[in-house]
């Protein structure tokens, strides 16, 4: 359902993402980790169109997302990076706006709401301003706005991110239950939720993928038969990276 | 094409919306009125003129405008980046030009509330005189033209930036140099040396030579013209702005 072509961006001097290829079927949750600033986000964004490749090439649905941009984001369901969302709004006026841009209306409009709200236990804070929403349920709002559609690919920048491990749990557990009936990719920082969560993991380095295939897998690959060993011996840190750069 | 304008209509309802769900539509609105009354009766010479125009209200327009209206538009894509809604808003499906479009509807609709807020001087000259109401409406339409070109200004300058601060002064010199270019005491200036076509080919910049002609009650399609020029022009480069922007 996704598929990435040799996809490279680069800012002024900087590669940012240097030739990633790689797939997501349907029924695939794909893990993306790398260290911070490895090209996660930029790759992401590549995806769903909102910023336009270097060189390569992205097809969502059989799609290409440079030729039929506005196709392409009819199908894909989007949480950027650190949740954003028009915080002056209530969680339902927010919700109603997505729906329609979705070109959800009446009824539809209604239940596709309903869905995400009682799907993100969102009930509770309905008529509130996004702006007095603790950090756990502004993320889950802007989560909700992404699953309003119910979209064939779901593109998750870090959906875990300042959530507690209640909720972080919550989020995985959904994540694997949509996974079944959709194309997946989520990127994220905690190793034990590519063992929760996904099929299959990516993990990229300074904008190359070096490593690719289940967890079991890569697990396989340590010595110690730890993900998080493995994951060590293949990235760099940022700070490793700026002394050899 | 229908779907076209259900996105647009669905991003003016939301940004009208974020006007008045905010203290800033109130805010702005108190202000501008109270300003426009000032101006009007204090300084305009509204009874001194000894006729039943609506000149005084309108000559100050132009200026009162140049400090209101960017401060009405300088939210509208620097608060995007400055939230990151930008990305959430640019990868819905909706082509850039639509948001583009619907974000200055939204706040031009806004700005032509005010306008017509300003009704009650309409009434007090049609108790104490005379006036001729077609000139009064068609200084209207000059306004609102008006109000719309130094939108669209500020829309480009705060699509450049995502601090609402420099937007705000940007899009201020932008529409001050649109005025000057046509301000007589400067022209007069500029006439003592420079010869008088070259004078008057500068001042057919100015939004005052245009904005002077709705005043006059004359509607030309070339004063029209010129105000949809600049805004489809501070429109497009809005659009290029924001492609250069995603583009890195």
């Amino acid at each position: 359902m996704i598929r990435v072509e040799n996809l490279s961006k680069s800012f002024g001097p900087k590669l940012a993402v240097d030739g990633v290829s790689f797939e997501v079927g349907k029924g695939e949750v794909l893990g993306f980790l790398g260290p911070n600033g490895a090209g996660k986000s930029t790759t992401m964004r590549m995806i769903t169109g909102f910023i336009p490749p270097s060189a390569g090439a992205v097809s969502v649905c059989g799609l290409d997302v440079q030729q039929n941009p506005i196709e392409v984001k009819r199908r894909i369901g989007y949480l950027p990076e650190a949740a954003p969302s028009y915080t002056e709004m209530s969680v339902l006026s927010f919700l109603k706006f997505a729906a329609e841009m979705r070109g959800l209306r009446g009824e539809d409009r209604r239940n596709a709401i309903r869905r995400v709200v009682g799907l993100c236990h969102l009930e509770s804070v309905l008529g509130q301003t996004i702006d007095t929403l603790s950090k756990g349920f502004r993320h889950r709002t802007c989560l909700a706005q992404a699953l309003i559609h119910d979209p064939e690919v779901l593109i998750l920048d870090e959906p875990t991110d300042g959530l507690d491990p209640n909720q972080k749990h919550e989020v995985r557990t959904l994540i694997r239950e949509m996974g079944e009936s959709k194309a997946i990719i989520f990127s994220t920082h905690i190793l034990e939720e590519v063992e929760a969560a996904c099929t299959r993991a990516i993990i990229i380095d300074r904008g190359r993928i070096v490593a690719n295939g289940t967890p079991a897998e890569l697990k396989a690959r340590a010595p110690s038969g730890k993900l998080e060993d493995f994951f060590r011996s293949i990235t760099r840190s940022d700070v490793q990276a700026e002394a050899a750069a | 094409m229908r779907n076209h304008w259900a996105a647009i209509g669905t991003i003016v309802k939301r940004e009208l919306a974020a006007y008045f769900e905010s203290p800033v539509a109130y805010v702005f609105l108190v202000i501008f009125l109270l300003l426009a009354g000032f101006f009007t009766f204090a300084f305009g010479g509204f009874f001194e003129r000894g006729e039943a125009s609506l000149a005084a209200f309108f000559n100050w327009l132009p200026w009162l405008f140049l400090f209101l209206v960017p401060a009405a538009g300088m939210r509208l894509w620097s608060e995007e980046r400055r939230l990151g809604t930008i990305e959430l808003l640019l990868t819905m499906p909706v082509a850039d030009w639509q948001a583009i479009v619907g974000k200055f509807l939204a706040s031009w609709l806004f700005l032509i509330v005010a306008l017509v807020l300003s009704f009650p001087i309409v009434l007090t000259v049609n108790v104490l005189g005379d006036p001729d109401n077609g000139v009064i409406a068609s200084g209207y339409v000059g306004a609102a033209l008006l109000a719309g070109a130094y939108l669209a200004i500020s829309c480009m300058t705060s699509a450049l930036t995502r601090n609402q601060v420099i937007a705000f002064i940007l899009a201020v010199v932008l529409c001050l140099l649109l005025i000057l270019v046509g301000f007589s005491p400067l022209t007069d200036l500029l006439a003592r040396w420079a010869s008088p076509w070259l004078v008057e080919a500068v001042a057919k910049f100015s939004v005052l030579t245009h904005y002077d002609g709705f005043q006059k009650g004359v509607l030309d399609s070339r004063d029209l013209l010129y105000f949809l020029s600049v805004m489809a022009f501070a429109l497009f480069a809005t659009g290029v702005v924001i492609r250069n922007h995603r583009a890195g």
